[in-house]
Protein backbone atom coordinates (compact mmCIF):
# COMPACT_ATOMS: atom_id res chain seq x y z
CA UNK A 1 0.00 0.00 0.00
CA UNK A 2 1.13 3.43 -1.07
CA UNK A 3 2.84 5.54 1.79
CA UNK A 4 0.23 8.52 1.89
CA UNK A 5 -2.45 6.13 3.00
CA UNK A 6 0.16 4.41 5.61
CA UNK A 7 0.55 7.42 6.69
CA UNK A 8 -2.92 8.70 7.19
CA UNK A 9 -3.63 5.40 9.09
CA UNK A 10 -0.93 6.09 11.59
CA UNK A 11 -2.08 9.70 12.09
CA UNK A 12 -5.98 7.77 13.31
CA UNK A 13 -3.92 5.27 15.55
CA UNK A 14 -5.65 2.92 17.29
CA UNK A 15 -3.49 -0.11 18.54
CA UNK A 16 -2.94 -2.55 16.17
CA UNK A 17 -4.94 0.08 13.57
CA UNK A 18 -2.12 -1.78 10.52
CA UNK A 19 -3.73 -5.30 11.66
CA UNK A 20 -7.91 -4.15 10.82
CA UNK A 21 -7.36 -3.14 7.23
CA UNK A 22 -6.69 -7.29 6.47
CA UNK A 23 -10.23 -7.64 7.76
CA UNK A 24 -11.33 -6.84 3.77
CA UNK A 25 -11.38 -9.65 1.65
CA UNK A 26 -9.38 -7.69 -1.16
CA UNK A 27 -6.56 -6.51 1.43
CA UNK A 28 -6.51 -10.12 2.62
CA UNK A 29 -6.57 -11.78 -0.69
CA UNK A 30 -3.21 -11.52 -1.71
CA UNK A 31 -2.08 -12.38 1.56
CA UNK A 32 -3.78 -15.65 1.54
CA UNK A 33 -2.01 -16.01 -1.57
CA UNK A 34 1.36 -15.35 -0.41
CA UNK A 35 0.73 -17.84 2.79
CA UNK A 36 -0.47 -20.75 1.03
CA UNK A 37 3.08 -22.13 -0.70
CA UNK A 38 5.03 -21.64 3.08
CA UNK A 39 1.75 -23.64 4.53
CA UNK A 40 1.49 -26.14 2.50
CA UNK A 41 5.62 -26.29 2.10
CA UNK A 42 5.82 -26.79 5.39
CA UNK A 43 3.15 -29.01 6.38
CA UNK A 44 4.86 -31.35 3.56
CA UNK A 45 8.01 -31.26 5.11
CA UNK A 46 6.77 -31.92 8.69
CA UNK A 47 4.80 -34.44 7.88
CA UNK A 48 6.88 -36.53 6.13
CA UNK A 49 9.73 -36.31 8.85
CA UNK A 50 6.97 -36.70 11.73
CA UNK A 51 6.13 -40.41 9.70
CA UNK A 52 9.66 -40.72 9.72
CA UNK A 53 10.10 -40.89 12.82
CA UNK A 54 6.98 -42.34 13.03
CA UNK A 55 7.55 -45.38 11.86
CA UNK A 56 11.38 -45.80 11.10
CA UNK A 57 12.86 -44.16 14.27
CA UNK A 58 10.13 -45.11 16.94
CA UNK A 59 10.64 -48.20 18.95
CA UNK A 60 7.88 -50.85 18.71
CA UNK A 61 5.60 -50.94 21.51
CA UNK A 62 5.89 -53.87 24.20
CA UNK A 63 1.92 -53.99 24.21
CA UNK A 64 0.59 -53.52 20.97
CA UNK A 65 3.42 -54.31 18.62
CA UNK A 66 3.36 -52.23 15.15
CA UNK A 67 -0.28 -51.86 15.10
CA UNK A 68 0.43 -48.51 17.51
CA UNK A 69 2.00 -46.25 14.75
CA UNK A 70 -1.52 -45.34 13.11
CA UNK A 71 -1.33 -43.42 16.45
CA UNK A 72 0.87 -41.01 14.15
CA UNK A 73 -1.83 -40.00 11.84
CA UNK A 74 -5.08 -40.91 14.11
CA UNK A 75 -4.20 -38.66 17.34
CA UNK A 76 -2.79 -35.48 15.38
CA UNK A 77 -6.46 -35.50 12.98
CA UNK A 78 -8.19 -36.25 15.99
CA UNK A 79 -6.33 -32.73 17.63
CA UNK A 80 -7.32 -31.27 14.42
CA UNK A 81 -11.02 -31.84 14.38
CA UNK A 82 -11.14 -30.25 18.02
CA UNK A 83 -9.26 -27.28 16.97
CA UNK A 84 -10.58 -26.69 13.34
CA UNK A 85 -14.16 -26.69 15.07
CA UNK A 86 -13.48 -24.32 17.60
CA UNK A 87 -11.33 -21.80 15.36
CA UNK A 88 -14.48 -22.12 12.69
CA UNK A 89 -16.78 -21.37 16.03
CA UNK A 90 -14.38 -18.40 16.92
CA UNK A 91 -14.49 -17.23 13.25
CA UNK A 92 -18.16 -17.48 12.62
CA UNK A 93 -19.15 -16.08 16.23
CA UNK A 94 -16.68 -12.93 15.45
CA UNK A 95 -18.03 -12.61 11.98
CA UNK A 96 -21.55 -12.42 13.16
CA UNK A 97 -21.18 -10.64 15.98
CA UNK A 98 -18.86 -7.33 14.27
CA UNK A 99 -20.64 -7.90 11.04
CA UNK A 100 -17.53 -9.15 9.18
CA UNK A 101 -17.84 -10.97 5.88
CA UNK A 102 -14.37 -12.59 5.78
CA UNK A 103 -14.48 -13.80 9.41
CA UNK A 104 -17.31 -15.90 7.99
CA UNK A 105 -15.71 -16.55 4.99
CA UNK A 106 -12.86 -17.90 6.92
CA UNK A 107 -15.75 -19.98 8.68
CA UNK A 108 -17.08 -21.95 5.72
CA UNK A 109 -13.62 -22.59 4.44
CA UNK A 110 -12.56 -24.20 7.68
CA UNK A 111 -15.29 -26.38 8.01
CA UNK A 112 -15.11 -29.04 5.25
CA UNK A 113 -10.94 -29.57 6.45
CA UNK A 114 -12.43 -30.36 9.55
CA UNK A 115 -14.85 -32.47 8.61
CA UNK A 116 -12.18 -34.22 6.66
CA UNK A 117 -9.92 -34.60 9.99
CA UNK A 118 -12.63 -35.79 12.11
CA UNK A 119 -13.27 -38.31 9.31
CA UNK A 120 -9.45 -39.16 8.90
CA UNK A 121 -9.47 -39.52 12.99
CA UNK A 122 -12.85 -41.68 12.81
CA UNK A 123 -11.52 -44.11 10.18
CA UNK A 124 -8.04 -44.55 11.48
CA UNK A 125 -9.66 -45.03 14.91
CA UNK A 126 -11.20 -47.84 13.52
CA UNK A 127 -8.21 -49.46 11.67
CA UNK A 128 -6.18 -49.25 14.98
CA UNK A 129 -9.12 -50.33 17.05
CA UNK A 130 -9.88 -53.72 15.13
CA UNK A 131 -6.23 -55.47 16.13
CA UNK A 132 -5.73 -53.50 19.08
CA UNK A 133 -9.83 -53.92 20.90
CA UNK A 134 -11.35 -56.62 18.14
CA UNK A 135 -13.83 -54.40 16.93
CA UNK A 136 -13.89 -51.62 14.86
CA UNK A 137 -16.39 -49.39 16.37
CA UNK A 138 -17.74 -49.32 19.96
CA UNK A 139 -19.97 -46.93 21.11
CA UNK A 140 -18.22 -45.27 24.17
CA UNK A 141 -18.24 -41.88 25.60
CA UNK A 142 -14.83 -40.42 22.93
CA UNK A 143 -15.62 -42.47 20.03
CA UNK A 144 -19.71 -41.30 19.82
CA UNK A 145 -19.08 -37.49 20.99
CA UNK A 146 -16.29 -37.86 18.11
CA UNK A 147 -19.36 -38.77 15.49
CA UNK A 148 -21.63 -36.24 16.91
CA UNK A 149 -18.44 -33.64 16.06
CA UNK A 150 -18.59 -35.13 12.53
CA UNK A 151 -22.49 -34.93 12.10
CA UNK A 152 -22.39 -31.01 13.20
CA UNK A 153 -19.44 -30.67 10.60
CA UNK A 154 -21.88 -31.74 8.16
CA UNK A 155 -24.96 -30.13 9.56
CA UNK A 156 -22.87 -26.95 9.57
CA UNK A 157 -22.10 -26.92 6.02
CA UNK A 158 -25.35 -28.33 5.07
CA UNK A 159 -27.14 -25.16 6.38
CA UNK A 160 -24.85 -23.15 4.69
CA UNK A 161 -25.27 -24.93 1.82
CA UNK A 162 -29.34 -24.48 1.56
CA UNK A 163 -29.30 -21.03 2.22
CA UNK A 164 -29.70 -18.89 -0.67
CA UNK A 165 -28.49 -15.76 0.96
CA UNK A 166 -24.91 -15.78 1.87
CA UNK A 167 -25.42 -13.25 4.78
CA UNK A 168 -28.12 -15.46 6.17
CA UNK A 169 -25.92 -18.44 5.44
CA UNK A 170 -23.11 -16.77 7.64
CA UNK A 171 -24.54 -15.74 10.78
CA UNK A 172 -27.26 -19.07 10.94
CA UNK A 173 -24.04 -21.07 10.61
CA UNK A 174 -22.43 -18.99 13.42
CA UNK A 175 -25.37 -19.85 15.64
CA UNK A 176 -25.13 -23.16 14.83
CA UNK A 177 -21.42 -23.26 15.33
CA UNK A 178 -21.68 -21.49 18.47
CA UNK A 179 -23.98 -24.49 20.30
CA UNK A 180 -22.30 -27.13 18.90
CA UNK A 181 -18.83 -25.61 20.54
CA UNK A 182 -19.92 -27.03 23.80
CA UNK A 183 -19.42 -31.06 22.21
CA UNK A 184 -15.67 -30.42 22.55
CA UNK A 185 -14.93 -29.92 25.95
CA UNK A 186 -17.34 -33.45 26.04
CA UNK A 187 -15.29 -35.00 23.52
CA UNK A 188 -11.99 -34.27 25.16
CA UNK A 189 -12.67 -35.06 29.17
CA UNK A 190 -15.10 -38.57 27.76
CA UNK A 191 -12.00 -40.73 28.84
CA UNK A 192 -12.29 -38.65 32.12
CA UNK A 193 -15.73 -38.09 33.31
CA UNK A 194 -16.73 -42.05 32.02
CA UNK A 195 -14.96 -45.43 32.43
CA UNK A 196 -14.23 -45.76 28.27
CA UNK A 197 -12.69 -48.19 26.13
CA UNK A 198 -10.92 -45.41 24.77
CA UNK A 199 -7.28 -44.94 26.19
CA UNK A 200 -6.97 -41.65 28.47
CA UNK A 201 -4.92 -38.97 28.14
CA UNK A 202 -0.98 -39.73 27.92
CA UNK A 203 -0.02 -35.87 27.35
CA UNK A 204 -1.19 -33.57 30.11
CA UNK A 205 0.06 -30.10 30.66
CA UNK A 206 0.41 -30.85 34.30
CA UNK A 207 3.00 -33.88 34.33
CA UNK A 208 5.12 -35.38 32.04
CA UNK A 209 3.72 -37.60 29.02
CA UNK A 210 3.49 -41.01 29.86
CA UNK A 211 4.43 -42.14 26.11
CA UNK A 212 7.98 -42.55 25.17
CA UNK A 213 9.88 -39.37 24.02
CA UNK A 214 10.35 -40.43 20.25
CA UNK A 215 6.73 -41.72 19.45
CA UNK A 216 5.89 -38.57 21.11
CA UNK A 217 8.53 -36.30 19.39
CA UNK A 218 7.15 -37.95 15.60
CA UNK A 219 3.32 -37.39 17.21
CA UNK A 220 4.09 -33.73 17.60
CA UNK A 221 5.38 -33.27 14.05
CA UNK A 222 2.60 -34.80 12.42
CA UNK A 223 0.35 -32.52 14.42
CA UNK A 224 2.02 -29.23 13.43
CA UNK A 225 2.50 -30.42 9.71
CA UNK A 226 -1.38 -31.37 9.81
CA UNK A 227 -1.95 -27.81 11.37
CA UNK A 228 -0.35 -26.52 8.41
CA UNK A 229 -2.02 -28.24 5.67
CA UNK A 230 -5.27 -27.20 7.39
CA UNK A 231 -4.27 -23.51 7.66
CA UNK A 232 -2.80 -23.39 3.90
CA UNK A 233 -5.88 -25.61 2.35
CA UNK A 234 -8.23 -23.26 4.42
CA UNK A 235 -6.64 -20.31 3.10
CA UNK A 236 -6.79 -21.64 -0.20
CA UNK A 237 -10.57 -22.35 -0.01
CA UNK A 238 -10.64 -18.80 1.95
CA UNK A 239 -9.67 -17.54 -1.70
CA UNK A 240 -11.97 -19.16 -3.89
CA UNK A 241 -14.86 -18.07 -1.71
CA UNK A 242 -13.86 -14.60 -1.79
CA UNK A 243 -13.59 -14.85 -5.82
CA UNK A 244 -17.21 -16.50 -5.92
CA UNK A 245 -18.76 -14.15 -3.05
CA UNK A 246 -16.88 -10.78 -4.47
CA UNK A 247 -17.27 -11.49 -7.96
CA UNK A 248 -19.25 -8.82 -9.00
CA UNK A 249 -16.53 -6.19 -7.83
CA UNK A 250 -14.44 -4.58 -9.66
CA UNK A 251 -11.02 -5.76 -8.13
CA UNK A 252 -11.99 -9.47 -8.74
CA UNK A 253 -12.73 -8.21 -12.26
CA UNK A 254 -9.51 -7.21 -12.61
CA UNK A 255 -7.83 -10.32 -11.25
CA UNK A 256 -5.33 -11.43 -13.81
CA UNK A 257 -6.76 -14.98 -12.97
CA UNK A 258 -10.44 -13.70 -13.60
CA UNK A 259 -10.00 -11.34 -16.12
CA UNK A 260 -11.42 -12.45 -20.01
CA UNK A 261 -8.58 -11.74 -22.17
CA UNK A 262 -10.70 -9.78 -24.64
CA UNK A 263 -9.72 -10.04 -28.64
CA UNK A 264 -8.71 -7.11 -30.11
CA UNK A 265 -11.17 -5.23 -32.37
CA UNK B 1 -43.76 -9.74 30.59
CA UNK B 2 -45.20 -12.43 32.63
CA UNK B 3 -48.64 -11.68 30.64
CA UNK B 4 -47.09 -11.80 27.34
CA UNK B 5 -45.74 -15.09 28.24
CA UNK B 6 -48.72 -16.53 28.97
CA UNK B 7 -51.07 -14.66 26.20
CA UNK B 8 -48.26 -16.54 23.66
CA UNK B 9 -49.21 -19.71 25.29
CA UNK B 10 -52.90 -19.03 25.16
CA UNK B 11 -52.46 -18.22 21.56
CA UNK B 12 -50.96 -21.29 20.49
CA UNK B 13 -52.42 -23.81 22.32
CA UNK B 14 -55.92 -22.40 21.14
CA UNK B 15 -54.51 -22.80 17.50
CA UNK B 16 -53.08 -26.56 18.35
CA UNK B 17 -56.44 -27.05 19.72
CA UNK B 18 -57.89 -25.95 16.26
CA UNK B 19 -55.92 -28.28 14.64
CA UNK B 20 -56.39 -31.34 16.44
CA UNK B 21 -55.28 -33.29 13.59
CA UNK B 22 -51.72 -32.21 13.68
CA UNK B 23 -51.20 -33.25 17.39
CA UNK B 24 -52.70 -36.21 17.04
CA UNK B 25 -50.46 -37.62 13.85
CA UNK B 26 -47.88 -36.74 15.78
CA UNK B 27 -48.76 -39.24 19.01
CA UNK B 28 -49.74 -41.80 16.16
CA UNK B 29 -46.48 -41.71 14.48
CA UNK B 30 -44.91 -42.32 18.10
CA UNK B 31 -46.89 -45.27 18.90
CA UNK B 32 -46.35 -46.91 15.44
CA UNK B 33 -42.97 -46.46 15.65
CA UNK B 34 -42.91 -48.28 19.04
CA UNK B 35 -44.59 -50.76 17.22
CA UNK B 36 -42.36 -51.06 14.22
CA UNK B 37 -39.85 -52.41 16.73
CA UNK B 38 -41.21 -56.10 17.97
CA UNK B 39 -42.36 -56.71 14.46
CA UNK B 40 -38.58 -55.92 13.25
CA UNK B 41 -36.02 -57.51 15.81
CA UNK B 42 -39.00 -60.32 16.80
CA UNK B 43 -41.45 -60.83 19.89
CA UNK B 44 -38.87 -62.48 22.00
CA UNK B 45 -39.44 -60.79 25.60
CA UNK B 46 -36.14 -60.41 27.03
CA UNK B 47 -34.52 -58.71 24.21
CA UNK B 48 -37.47 -56.51 23.94
CA UNK B 49 -37.20 -55.87 27.63
CA UNK B 50 -33.37 -54.88 26.94
CA UNK B 51 -34.24 -52.73 24.00
CA UNK B 52 -37.60 -51.24 25.27
CA UNK B 53 -35.79 -47.73 26.90
CA UNK B 54 -34.05 -47.21 23.37
CA UNK B 55 -37.11 -48.12 21.55
CA UNK B 56 -39.07 -46.08 23.09
CA UNK B 57 -36.42 -42.73 23.55
CA UNK B 58 -35.72 -42.92 20.03
CA UNK B 59 -39.57 -42.94 19.09
CA UNK B 60 -40.10 -39.91 21.08
CA UNK B 61 -37.06 -37.91 20.21
CA UNK B 62 -38.11 -39.10 15.77
CA UNK B 63 -41.85 -37.50 17.22
CA UNK B 64 -41.05 -34.71 19.08
CA UNK B 65 -38.18 -33.84 16.04
CA UNK B 66 -40.93 -33.74 13.22
CA UNK B 67 -43.62 -31.53 15.35
CA UNK B 68 -41.14 -28.96 15.31
CA UNK B 69 -41.75 -28.01 11.98
CA UNK B 70 -45.01 -26.67 12.89
CA UNK B 71 -43.31 -24.21 15.75
CA UNK B 72 -42.64 -21.07 13.51
CA UNK B 73 -43.30 -22.04 10.07
CA UNK B 74 -47.11 -21.62 10.60
CA UNK B 75 -46.78 -17.86 12.12
CA UNK B 76 -44.51 -17.15 9.08
CA UNK B 77 -46.98 -18.29 6.59
CA UNK B 78 -49.72 -16.34 7.62
CA UNK B 79 -47.63 -13.25 8.40
CA UNK B 80 -47.95 -12.90 12.47
CA UNK B 81 -43.79 -13.88 13.36
CA UNK B 82 -42.77 -10.08 11.91
CA UNK B 83 -45.02 -8.82 14.79
CA UNK B 84 -43.64 -10.76 17.01
CA UNK B 85 -39.83 -9.42 16.45
CA UNK B 86 -41.02 -6.01 16.22
CA UNK B 87 -43.40 -5.95 19.49
CA UNK B 88 -41.61 -3.97 22.51
CA UNK B 89 -41.74 -7.43 24.54
CA UNK B 90 -38.74 -9.07 24.83
CA UNK B 91 -38.20 -11.56 21.89
CA UNK B 92 -37.06 -14.31 23.77
CA UNK B 93 -39.73 -14.44 26.05
CA UNK B 94 -42.27 -14.76 23.50
CA UNK B 95 -40.07 -17.62 21.95
CA UNK B 96 -39.77 -19.09 25.18
CA UNK B 97 -43.79 -19.17 25.45
CA UNK B 98 -43.98 -20.79 21.74
CA UNK B 99 -41.43 -23.81 23.21
CA UNK B 100 -43.48 -24.44 26.23
CA UNK B 101 -46.92 -24.38 24.20
CA UNK B 102 -45.24 -26.34 21.67
CA UNK B 103 -43.87 -28.82 24.39
CA UNK B 104 -47.54 -28.86 25.99
CA UNK B 105 -48.86 -30.30 22.60
CA UNK B 106 -46.21 -32.24 21.27
CA UNK B 107 -43.95 -33.66 24.26
CA UNK B 108 -46.39 -34.10 27.26
CA UNK B 109 -48.80 -36.28 25.30
CA UNK B 110 -45.63 -38.72 24.40
CA UNK B 111 -44.70 -38.71 28.39
CA UNK B 112 -48.64 -39.78 28.81
CA UNK B 113 -48.72 -42.49 26.58
CA UNK B 114 -45.13 -43.50 27.04
CA UNK B 115 -45.72 -45.70 29.96
CA UNK B 116 -48.58 -47.48 28.42
CA UNK B 117 -46.50 -48.66 25.25
CA UNK B 118 -43.53 -49.54 28.22
CA UNK B 119 -45.80 -52.41 29.11
CA UNK B 120 -46.09 -53.91 26.01
CA UNK B 121 -42.54 -54.26 26.31
CA UNK B 122 -42.84 -55.90 30.00
CA UNK B 123 -40.73 -53.25 31.53
CA UNK B 124 -40.67 -53.61 35.38
CA UNK B 125 -42.76 -51.05 36.93
CA UNK B 126 -39.56 -48.80 38.87
CA UNK B 127 -38.11 -48.92 35.51
CA UNK B 128 -41.44 -47.10 34.30
CA UNK B 129 -40.95 -44.54 36.58
CA UNK B 130 -38.00 -43.80 35.66
CA UNK B 131 -38.96 -43.95 31.70
CA UNK B 132 -41.70 -41.31 32.80
CA UNK B 133 -38.92 -38.99 35.02
CA UNK B 134 -36.81 -39.14 32.06
CA UNK B 135 -39.16 -38.19 29.45
CA UNK B 136 -40.41 -35.75 31.36
CA UNK B 137 -37.11 -34.01 32.03
CA UNK B 138 -36.23 -34.86 28.32
CA UNK B 139 -38.75 -33.68 26.27
CA UNK B 140 -38.93 -30.23 27.05
CA UNK B 141 -35.26 -29.89 26.67
CA UNK B 142 -35.77 -31.52 22.95
CA UNK B 143 -38.34 -28.63 22.52
CA UNK B 144 -35.97 -26.02 23.69
CA UNK B 145 -33.40 -27.33 21.48
CA UNK B 146 -35.44 -27.68 18.33
CA UNK B 147 -36.87 -24.48 18.54
CA UNK B 148 -33.19 -23.12 17.58
CA UNK B 149 -32.83 -25.60 14.52
CA UNK B 150 -36.39 -24.81 14.11
CA UNK B 151 -35.65 -20.88 13.78
CA UNK B 152 -32.72 -21.36 12.20
CA UNK B 153 -34.04 -23.39 9.29
CA UNK B 154 -37.31 -21.46 9.19
CA UNK B 155 -38.26 -21.24 5.11
CA UNK B 156 -34.97 -22.98 4.25
CA UNK B 157 -35.15 -25.27 0.99
CA UNK B 158 -34.69 -28.87 2.09
CA UNK B 159 -37.09 -28.27 4.78
CA UNK B 160 -37.67 -30.85 7.91
CA UNK B 161 -34.91 -33.46 6.76
CA UNK B 162 -32.50 -30.01 6.86
CA UNK B 163 -34.03 -29.56 10.61
CA UNK B 164 -33.48 -33.33 12.11
CA UNK B 165 -29.83 -33.09 10.44
CA UNK B 166 -29.17 -30.22 12.58
CA UNK B 167 -30.57 -31.35 15.71
CA UNK B 168 -30.21 -34.75 16.07
CA UNK B 169 -26.77 -34.20 17.07
CA UNK B 170 -27.89 -31.92 19.79
CA UNK B 171 -29.89 -34.18 20.63
CA UNK B 172 -27.64 -37.16 21.36
CA UNK B 173 -26.48 -36.20 25.21
CA UNK B 174 -30.33 -36.60 26.41
CA UNK B 175 -30.98 -39.45 24.23
CA UNK B 176 -27.69 -41.41 25.69
CA UNK B 177 -28.74 -39.72 29.64
CA UNK B 178 -32.38 -40.34 29.05
CA UNK B 179 -32.30 -44.24 28.09
CA UNK B 180 -29.27 -44.69 30.44
CA UNK B 181 -31.17 -43.61 33.04
CA UNK B 182 -33.88 -46.47 32.17
CA UNK B 183 -31.01 -49.04 31.89
CA UNK B 184 -29.63 -48.24 35.17
CA UNK B 185 -32.90 -48.46 37.26
CA UNK B 186 -33.12 -52.20 34.97
CA UNK B 187 -29.40 -53.23 36.25
CA UNK B 188 -29.64 -52.22 39.76
CA UNK B 189 -26.95 -49.27 39.26
CA UNK B 190 -29.46 -46.38 40.15
CA UNK B 191 -30.78 -43.64 37.95
CA UNK B 192 -30.02 -40.90 39.97
CA UNK B 193 -27.00 -39.42 38.34
CA UNK B 194 -28.73 -39.65 34.59
CA UNK B 195 -31.62 -37.82 36.17
CA UNK B 196 -29.66 -35.27 37.93
CA UNK B 197 -27.58 -35.01 34.40
CA UNK B 198 -30.99 -34.43 32.57
CA UNK B 199 -32.18 -31.94 34.92
CA UNK B 200 -29.17 -30.44 34.43
CA UNK B 201 -28.99 -29.97 30.73
CA UNK B 202 -32.97 -29.02 31.15
CA UNK B 203 -31.72 -26.14 33.10
CA UNK B 204 -28.72 -24.65 30.87
CA UNK B 205 -31.59 -25.20 27.86
CA UNK B 206 -33.88 -23.19 29.22
CA UNK B 207 -31.45 -20.24 29.93
CA UNK B 208 -29.83 -20.27 27.21
CA UNK B 209 -31.81 -21.81 24.17
CA UNK B 210 -34.48 -18.67 24.42
CA UNK B 211 -31.78 -16.43 23.78
CA UNK B 212 -30.36 -18.94 20.63
CA UNK B 213 -33.74 -19.27 19.19
CA UNK B 214 -34.33 -15.69 19.33
CA UNK B 215 -31.15 -14.75 17.78
CA UNK B 216 -32.07 -17.32 14.94
CA UNK B 217 -35.25 -15.89 14.10
CA UNK B 218 -33.79 -11.99 13.73
CA UNK B 219 -30.97 -13.40 11.77
CA UNK B 220 -33.95 -15.77 9.49
CA UNK B 221 -36.27 -12.97 9.26
CA UNK B 222 -34.02 -10.04 8.33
Amino acid sequence: MDTSSRDRIRAHARPFQWLWQYASPQRFYPVAGRLVPYCLASALLLVLVGLYVGFFVAPTDHQQGDAYRIIFVHVPAAWLSMLIYVVMAFWAGLGWVLNTRLSSMMARALAPTGALFTFLALWTGGLWGKPTWGAWWVWDARLTSDLILLFLYIGFMALQAATDDPRRGDKAGAVLALVGVVNVPIIYFSVQWWNTLHQGASISFKAAPTMGSTMLLGMLLCALGFWAYAIGVALMRLRNIVLEREGESDWVQGLPEVAVKKEPV
Amino acid sequence: MWVVFLAVIQRDLMLAFRRRADVLTTLFFFLMVVALFPLGVGPERDLLRTMAPGILWVAALLASMLSLGRLFALDHADGTLEPMLLSPEPLTVIVAGKVLAHWLVSGLPLVALAPLLALQFDLPPDAIGVLLASLLLGTPTMSLIGGVGAALTLGLRGGGVLLALLVLPLYIPILIFGSGAVVAQSTGLGSSAHLQLLGGVLAAACALTPWATAAALRIALD
